[in-house]
């Protein structure tokens, strides 16, 4: 008899949707018939995606990597296993991969490596320190070592977390509330819920400590019906910090408590917009709020409320464990820190690459993700979801950081990107762009609920010949009305995807004899 | 009589153990959408004496979003991404397969073919999600074989 394996294996949802839990049980049921004895760790993904569902063996403490594995090779698999390893989809040591070694994982650290709902494995891989330290510091210090930190919200806004953090503890309330947006609806974004699976303790660490910062005593995790295994993940993970007191009456420390809950949306993108959320989370329409007062005074019920996104506040405990200083030195300019970039679309190696601020497009996209994965030539990426600029491959050297992107009409977002080859039609993506503003507009502004569907309209005219530099101006006052005329960024932000393709792919505007693309 | 009256009792139970909780109509709503494949219109007046609302603001919420609907899904419901990621992959060819397959697209031979806007799986795109089990790189056939593996005949 040989001695036990230890194998890894990611519950991440993108490895189940490539058959991982079926993987697992052929595993089990062919070591058994060839007697091998072997015990597998659920873990969270590497984000190395196109390797899934990727397979690891701990061999002399060094994990090895067999990937893509279906649940038809397991038998093969285990037979190299049992042996010496060698086998065709053997990618060697996962750490010496490029993909992984180039990243700097400050948030991602333990993703893919611990076991997710091992609170005790997550101890022993650094987990609690930041709390540890926040429970020995006032108040107002935790807060300044936010803002020390340079930390800017993560869901988009780039709003720096510090000056939160201060107006929502200076604020006078019998209650306060910490808020987490963990409604990642972006196309082409999904950092949230790799982490929300692959690490739920470190978010709700985060969520401690902001509510030791601030005074806050109950939190809530908005996450988006979308997510089921995340779902899962976090509500067993909370389950088992209840038990282990790290939740409960004394979370934040002797006499400090803190209560975690989720609840889970019921499909509307909108509801990603923070007072929508808040409206939503109190049982109603998710009906965008008009700003002041900000949520931060008068949130949740009304009371000062805390609400970050979730890869915000899951790089709180590493600045309170090492200091503001040490996140600080990550980055570039006032773009402090890492940022989980994701990799979308046609990409040959998509997944996530967690990196400083200042990587460029083209490393990420060509060096790090290998170009299109049907290997035609790139022609654009989208960044930061639907409202994000469509960039052309003459701008892939700017370096990727908050104030780079927005001097070139674009935006770093929550770092999705989403990749397309030269078969794209600029002109149905901007069509696109409308439609989905008119299919998720919360209706509250009139540039927006109506904006939207008079722009598709516009599209379409213009692309059946019909005047077509009338429509151009039409489109034009109409992008202007929107962004003037909405509160949020749903119809402020609409007009940026539409515009970027006008200007940098002017050649995909022109009539075509074609109208197979009118409205249904 | 008897059913609709056992029905009434049973709503009425899944809102009353909301009441008092966080965003506690939709919680109910999400409970009721879970058991019942939809929400009746029954459920409505219930939730506003329960909840002290009128039957217009719930009615509200109802509309407003789209996990909750009026009518049960015949049959398996194949959720398709119609977002940016996903159409960078294709998926409008897989949508066009499966309209193939499955003879317009909407409720026939057992299957729902409904858009969904992400399902974060936009690194291994196209994504789906076939009768509540999500799928990378999805194409037809592994659409199919799921429909099969959920008891639903593909004639080829």
């Amino acid at each position: 008899m040989t001695k036990r394996l230890r194998l890894f294996l990611p519950l991440d949802s993108v490895a189940i949707s490539l058959g991982a839990d079926e993987l697992a049980v052929a595993l089990v049921r062919t070591a058994e018939e060839q007697g091998v004895e072997i015990d597998i760790v659920r873990t969270g993904s590497r984000g190395l995606h196109w390797l899934e569902p990727l397979l690891e063996v701990e061999r002399n403490g060094t994990r090895v990597g067999y990937g893509p594995i279906d649940e038809q090779e397991a038998g093969d698999v285990l037979t190299a296993l049992v042996a010496d390893g060698s086998h065709d989809k053997c990618v060697g040591p996962v750490e010496e991969i490029p993909f992984l070694k180039n990243q700097t994982r400050l948030i991602f650290g333990r993703c893919g490596i611990t076991d997710p709902l091992s609170l005790r494995d997550y101890q022993n891989h650094g987990g609690l320190d930041g709390l540890h330290a926040a429970q020995t510091m006032r108040p107002s210090t935790i807060c300044e070592a936010v803002l020390d930190s340079g930390l800017r919200g993560r869901g988009g806004a780039g709003f720096p977390a510090g000056i939160k953090w201060k107006t929502v503890s200076e604020a006078a309330a019998d209650q306060k509330y910490v808020v987490v947006n963990a409604d990642e609806g972006d196309s082409g974004t999904f950092a949230d819920r790799m982490i929300m699976e692959g690490d739920p303790f470190l978010l709700l660490e985060g969520m401690i400590i902001a509510g030791i910062a601030t005074g806050a005593t109950r939190g809530y995790i908005y996450l988006r019906s979308e997510y089921p295994i995340a779902d899962d993940v976090l509500k067993t993970a909370i389950r088992r910090a209840y038990d282990e007191g790290m939740l409960g009456a004394d979370a934040g420390g002797p006499g400090h408590p803190f209560d975690i809950e989720v609840f889970v949306g019921a499909g509307a993108y909108i509801c990603g917009e923070e007072t929508s959320l808040l409206n939503s989370l109190e049982g109603k329409r998710g009906e965008v709020r008009a700003k002041p007062p900000i949520p931060a005074l008068e949130g949740l019920y009304g009371k000062p409320t805390l609400v970050h996104n979730v890869i915000t506040l899951c790089s709180v405990p590493l600045i309170l464990a090492k200091g503001s200083t040490y996140y600080r030195d990550f980055g570039m300019g006032r773009s402090t820190g890492t940022m989980p970039f994701q990799l979308a679309g046609n990409i040959k190696h998509g997944g996530l690459f967690e990196a400083g601020f200042g990587v460029t497009l083209n490393q990420l996209v060509n060096d790090i993700g290998c170009g299109t994965r049907t290997g035609r030539p790139v022609r654009t990426v989208q960044i930061g979801g639907p409202l994000g600029a469509y960039l052309p491959t003459s701008l892939f050297d700017l370096p990727m950081d908050y104030e780079t992107m927005l001097a070139n009409g674009a935006g770093v977002g929550h770092g999705g990107l989403v990749v397309f080859d030269d078969t794209v039609d600029l002109m149905n993506q901007a069509r696109y762009a409308f439609e989905f503003c008119a299919e998720e507009s919360c209706g509250k502004c009139t540039p927006c609920r109506i904006g939207a569907v008079r722009g598709v309209e516009v599209i379409d005219r213009w692309r059946s010949g019909e005047e077509p530099e009338q429509q151009r101006a039409v489109l034009d006052d109409l992008c202007e009305v929107m962004v003037d005329g909405s509160l949020c960024a749903m119809g402020g932000m609409t007009p940026i995807p539409v515009q970027s393709a006008i200007k940098h792919f002017p050649e995909d505007f022109k009539p075509t004899k074609q109208t197979n693309l009118a409205a249904e | 009589m008897s059913q609709n009256l056992s029905q009434t009792l049973r709503l009425t139970e899944i809102i009353s153990e909301h009441v008092g909780a966080v965003g506690g109509v939709i919680a109910s709503l999400r409970a009721i959408q879970e058991e019942f494949g939809c929400v009746p219109e029954e459920a409505d007046l219930l939730i506003a004496d329960l909840f002290n609302l009128s039957r217009a603001e719930v009615r509200g919420v109802i509309s407003f979003y789209a996990d909750f609907s009026r009518t049960r899904v015949e049959g398996i419901l194949v959720r398709l991404c119609a977002a940016e990621a996903c159409q960078a992959a294709g998926v409008q060819t897989v949508r066009k397969e499966l309209e193939d397959t499955f003879d317009g697209g909407s409720t026939t031979m057992g299957v729902t073919v409904e858009d969904v806007y992400c399902l974060g799986l936009c690194s291994v795109a196209p994504a789906a999600m076939v009768d509540g089990r999500l799928i990378g790189r999805a194409d037809a056939v592994r659409i199919k074989a799921r429909c099969s593996a959920a008891g639903l005949e593909v004639a080829e």
